[in-house]
């Protein structure tokens, strides 16, 4: 493996479906917490509710074969169904929580996030949700491979050339990232974005001026979970399901690209799920390489895939401490002790 | 209550006679029996008031005397363990706060609430009611709210050249001066086109400076035609602008009068300064302090005997000393704040 493979291979993560739905759980968490002040650790499980809600509905009720429904009907009924499971379970998450501190939510979130790996791996549900082995891509997978418009066998050059099925799948993700962007813009300029502003930076002002703050939050917690059950469809479109791909990891790898690209930024979840999927990329290729070269002696190469880790940790460090905002945000914003 | 020689027993506000609790010629908000228990402590207990439409009405009282309780109750800030009131002849016991806003009774807080990380525009036009674009799908198309936005703007252009804010206008919120963020709040609250402005002490930690324009400011929205209750400890504020004082001590109102006379009312002058305030402790101190000095000691002494080996501890007889002297001192004083 040469350096100017890493690059490409690093590269390449810049259009992957997986940085897509990164970037669209990544801006759902940016209204939870960059509007909103939310703290909602818990983006993961709103992945596994859309991604598992997806699939099952694919699987157990297939309209296509069932009721003979074309597949692309089939595909939007599947969204639909996630969606649903999301806005379910934001209300089941905000109605307790939502009356209460922000620190509150953070708790509830994260718990019900691990709640809901444990129940999709759980034996006695190995039926539906395959337990911990997770559902096969192939049994989810046909209605959107019998949508797909394209019938070449590659499309793209370079570091980004794709089959027909990943490039279909690019389309429909990155499409979803680029409404879900203006969906953001539009809303954060509108009176709507103003109060969910305004109850970021002090709830009881707002509601002094005759807003329903609660529901509010309410909205706002229901939107970004949206955006997070999409996300886990789009994530498990190049792949299978596996539910410890839900676990407070992502949750954190969704964090940590949110405060990279700058909270409270339209563009900024955008750019902070490119760059970090590319860093771990090139990162992970690099000490891949130095193992090859021996540098780090009696490492196993597995031992010294970990290091990455400890690079994304110093990295993310450094911007806390050098440039708290991220990269797109406002400085003129955190100099202020609010 | 118990001397009422230098209080006018009517007066144009009042129906009947002056007093703790009397019923006025046109009031805005009449509460009763309104009880607000924190565990053992009740901390306002508020028998029955009215607040005149019309004027500037100020609620004083000493620390702790449940006045702030009090503003939040009846703002829906807090939820009473019983009691009615109504606004405008409307019953707004236990309505959520953000409906209690809407019906036009705003408040501001003791600990301004800028919104710092937004402009001093958008804090203004957060204010404005019944806004259109504040609804998650109307949001998205900006034809439906724009007319309304520009509407907004304008007025709200208005009130921050009133308050001397509008150079300020693009800056955030959290750049202002503390006298600065007080204008803000309630230039702010004027966004909603209230009819019950409530400050709760619109004048804590503004500099001197400002103080006189926000006077002024306060005084205009009476000539603007909203009524006004506003807490506060500065009785030079209070003597200066209100038309009526309501008094509060222990969460109860104990008084009620013009301005000109409260402050001779007995049991106001009770309230602030203890109900023996003018006993004289002298011969008390002298002579009692020594002998019960002289008590401490020899407690002391038998409780070091009795334990023998041990070390006694000796700070459980020392307090007693100091009970008569503490019993004496005027237990708050109404310029000093609680922060």
């Amino acid at each position: 493996m040469d350096f100017l493979s890493i690059l490409n291979t690093a590269a390449g993560e810049i259009l992957s479906p997986t940085t897509a739905a990164f970037a669209l759980a990544t801006i759902g968490l940016n209204i939870h917490f960059g509007y909103s002040g939310l703290l909602n650790f818990g983006q993961a499980g709103f992945m596994a509710i859309g991604a598992y809600a997806f699939a099952i509905f694919t699987m157990m009720v297939d309209p296509t074969a069932t009721l003979g429904w074309p597949s692309w009907l089939s595909f939007i009924a599947a969204i639909l169904v996630a969606i649903v499971a999301a806005v379910i379970f934001a209300l089941i998450l905000g109605i307790p929580t939502l009356r209460l501190r922000g620190d509150y939510l953070a708790i509830v979130t994260i718990a019900a996030a691990e709640i809901i790996r444990f129940t999709v791996r759980t034996q006695d549900l190995t039926a539906v949700t395959g337990g911990s082995q997770g559902l096969r891509g192939q049994d989810y997978k046909g209605d959107i491979d019998a949508m797909n418009p394209l019938t070449g066998t590659t499309y793209g050059f370079g570091p980004w050339t794709a089959t027909a099925y990943d490039t279909w799948v690019r389309i429909i993700a990155w499409s979803l990232v680029i409404v879900a962007l203006i969906l953001v813009w539009l809303l954060m300029r509108s009176p709507w974005g103003r109060v969910i502003k305004g109850i970021r930076e002090d709830e009881d002002a707002v509601r002094s001026l005759g807003k329903n703050v609660y529901g509010y939050k309410m909205q706002a917690l229901v939107l970004g979970g949206t955006m997070g059950a999409l996300a886990g469809v789009m994530f498990i479109l190049p792949r299978a399901v596996q539910p410890d791909n839900f676990a407070t990891t992502m949750t954190f790898y969704i964090w940590t690209a949110l405060l990279l690209g700058g909270a409270a930024t339209v563009l900024g979840p955008l750019l902070g799920s490119i760059l970090f999927w590319v860093l771990l990329s090139f990162t992970g290729g690099l000490i891949n390489l130095l193992h090859g070269l021996g540098i780090f002696g009696a490492m196993t190469g597995s031992q010294a895939g970990q290091l990455r880790f400890v690079l994304v940790g110093l990295a993310l460090m450094a911007l806390v401490v050098f440039r708290p905002q991220g990269i797109l945000g406002n400085k003129k914003e955190l100099s202020f002790n609010v | 209550m118990s001397d009422t020689t230098t209080t006018p027993r009517t007066h144009p506000l009042v129906d009947g006679e002056v007093g703790p609790g009397c019923k006025k010629v046109d009031p805005i908000v009449v509460a009763d029996g309104v009880v607000r228990q924190f565990g053992g402590l009740t901390a306002v207990d508020v028998a029955h008031v009215e607040i005149p439409r019309g004027h500037i009405t100020a609620l004083i009282g000493p620390n702790g005397a449940g006045k702030t309780t009090f503003f939040n109750l009846l703002t829906g800030f807090d939820r009473p363990n019983q009691g009615q009131w109504s606004f405008e002849g409307s019953s707004l016991a236990r309505v959520p706060s953000h409906k209690v806003a809407r019906k036009g009774m705003v408040r501001t807080f003791q600990l301004t609430k800028s919104l710092g990380r937004l402009t001093v525009l958008q804090n203004m036009l957060l204010g404005a009611r019944d806004q259109r674009g504040e609804g998650l799908f109307a949001a998205l198309l900006k034809p439906l709210w724009k007319a309304q936005e520009a509407a907004n703007v304008e007025r709200a252009d208005q009130l921050l050249a009133r308050f001397k804010l509008d150079a300020k206008r693009e800056d955030y919120a959290a750049s202002l001066s503390g006298g600065q963020r007080k204008l803000l709040e309630m230039a702010r609250a004027l966004m909603s086109e209230p009819t019950l402005v409530m400050l709760d002490e619109p004048m804590a930690g503004v500099n001197p400076a400002l103080t006189q324009s926000l006077l002024d400011h306060v005084k205009g929205l009476k000539d603007d035609g909203m009524t006004v209750l506003f807490v506060e400890h500065d009785m030079h504020m209070v003597r200066h602008i209100s038309d009526w004082v309501i008094v509060m001590a222990e969460g109860k109102v104990v008084a009620e009068g013009p301005p000109e006379t409260i402050m001779q009312d007995q049991a106001v002058v009770d309230a602030y300064l203890g109900a023996h305030h003018d006993t004289d402790l002298g011969t008390l101190t002298n002579q009692q302090v020594a002998q019960i000095h002289e008590e401490a000691d020899a407690e002391r002494d038998a409780e070091l005997e009795a334990d023998g080996i041990e070390a006694g501890d000796e700070p459980a007889a020392t307090p007693e000393p100091e009970a008569p002297a503490a019993e004496a001192a005027p237990e708050q004083r109404p310029e000093e704040e609680q922060r």
